[in-house]
């Protein structure tokens, strides 16, 4: 099976000034008070690239992106 | 059979256990009384699998939940039992320590527990400290024990890790309903959990409070025993307020077990069965209850802290000025976004509870003539 990533956000860092949004609107939006709305699912491969962005552009490093868990 | 309520609290020598209890719990399929409802076994071989003898037994009474008084009623009745329960999971889990956090406002019930603890002896009593928990809503949330334990703050944590992974000091610690850990003793002792559950009554019953309701007792039965509804019910709010309001007719047949509600789409949750008056407006209760929720956000997270206000604002505007298509739209939005974006799920049970309200008084929101709120909570 080929490599699967998922975004998570840390709701505790998060200050929700959106840069993230901006950077991926693809699979992020904003909801009414400005905090991130991932999509569902693994990252699609040709943006895993600017989901790195996103995830070392966040300002308090509230991202990460990691490899999805298998299900047990 | 003896049940947790109604028999004499006695201490006698703890049953011998192993980690063949954990078996015994599986096959009772039980679950925890704290609200979330989880298997009793899978937390407990999480933590046994990772104790080198330094796990920790966090007892949980906080009793945040402002009309449950089951877990107060159990401690200052049983609180041997209680005991037993945390002293047979820290044998079989191979625990160094048990705390006994408890709501720092139910004094008779942490008077009775220290009491039975004085009769305790050692080396279990030398293993006890107590705590008390903050009054606060999310304090009983497990990683929030936790962090108070740990640091003195009441607020939840970002999991993982999990309490089971790295909990009070660092160590594989389990943090268990004091309803739990009671159902734990009597199966150790005598083979086999009651089944029973202990709820509590509130709102327009004739007797409020606390029944322990056998595995087939339905809602209907229950209130009887509360001596009846003092007026015709609105609705039923079962599993207090991280639950669901239920139609009357459709609630009196509900059955007081975990799996028959789970059939049904409801939850035990922390035992509360309210009933709101016909008389009361159910748009303003709801208001009344999303305010007091939104003000126990820990406000760590955005869209708890900006997102249960906005909501509770919006209950609010409904309830003062009267129905607008606006407002009734935001809710069913927001109540959507919100969901799974904390890093407890106090905002889950928040919104949970107010699409329920939306759904079971959808006429009352959408007719709703402007007058001013009635406290509640
Ligand atoms: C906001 C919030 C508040 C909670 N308050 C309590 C509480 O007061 N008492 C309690 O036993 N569990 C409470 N819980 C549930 C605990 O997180 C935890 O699931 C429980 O103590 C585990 O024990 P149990 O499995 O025996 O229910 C709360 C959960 C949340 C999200
Ligand atoms: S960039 Fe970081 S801090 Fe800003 S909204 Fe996105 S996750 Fe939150
Ligand atoms: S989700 Fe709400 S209550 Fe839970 S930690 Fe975040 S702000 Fe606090």
């Amino acid at each position: 099976m080929s490599k699967q990533f998922a975004l998570s956000v840390d709701r505790i860092k998060c200050d929700g000034r959106g840069l993230c949004a901006e950077l991926l609107p693809e699979l992020i939006r904003l909801d009414d008070w400005g905090y991130p709305i991932l999509a569902p699912g693994p990252v699609p491969e040709h943006l895993i690239p600017l989901a790195q962005r996103a995830v070392e552009d966040c300002p308090v490093l509230a991202i990460a992106l990691r490899r999805t868990q298998l299900k047990k | 059979m003896t049940g947790l309520l109604g028999t004499p609290d006695a201490m006698t020598p703890l049953p011998r256990v192993g980690s063949e209890i954990i078996d015994a719990i599986e096959r009772s399929r039980l679950v925890g009384r704290g609200g979330a409802g989880f298997p009793v076994a899978t937390k407990w071989r999480a933590v046994a699998q990772r104790s080198h003898g330094d796990a920790v037994i966090v007892v949980n009474g906080a009793e945040g939940e402002p009309q449950s008084k089951k877990d107060r009623v159990l401690m200052s009745e049983r609180p041997h039992l209680v005991l037993d329960g945390a002293f047979i999971a820290a044998r079989a889990l191979r625990a160094r320590h048990v705390i006994l956090y408890i709501g720092e406002r139910h004094d008779a019930a942490r008077s009775a527990m220290l009491r039975a603890l004085s009769a305790r002896p050692e080396p279990e009593r030398g293993r006890v400290t107590a705590s008390s928990a903050p009054a606060r809503y999310v304090a009983g949330a497990e990683a929030a024990a936790v962090h108070f334990l740990n640091e003195g703050i009441a607020t939840p944590t970002n999991v993982p890790p999990y309490p089971f992974e790295r909990g009070v000091g660092g160590a594989p610690t389990l943090v268990q309903n004091v309803e739990t850990l009671a159902h734990v003793a009597l199966l150790a002792r005598t083979g086999h959990t009651p089944q029973t559950a202990l709820v509590t009554l509130a709102g327009a019953v004739k007797r409020p409070g606390v029944l322990e309701v056998e595995p087939h007792t339905t809602i209907g039965d229950a209130v009887q025993r509360g001596g009846g509804a003092t007026e015709a019910p609105r609705a039923i709010l079962v599993g207090g307020y991280f639950g669901s309001w239920v139609e009357p007719e459709q609630a009196w047949n509900l059955e007081l077990n975990p799996d028959s509600l789970r059939r049904n789409g409801l939850g035990l949750g922390c035992g509360v069965i309210g009933l709101l008056p016909a008389s009361r407006c159910p748009v303003c209760e709801t208001a009344g209850i999303m305010r007091y929720l939104a003000g126990e956000s820990s406000a760590q997270c955005g869209p708890c802290f900006f997102g249960l206000r906005a909501l509770a604002d919006a209950c609010t505007r409904v309830a003062e000025r009267g129905s607008n298509p606006e407002d009734l739209k935001r809710l069913q939005r927001w109540a959507i976004d919100v969901r799974g974006r904390g890093a407890c799920r106090h905002p889950d049970g928040a919104v949970m509870f107010l699409s329920s309200s939306l759904q079971v008084f959808g006429q009352e929101f959408a007719s709703h003539r402007s007058h001013h709120v009635s406290r509640t909570a």
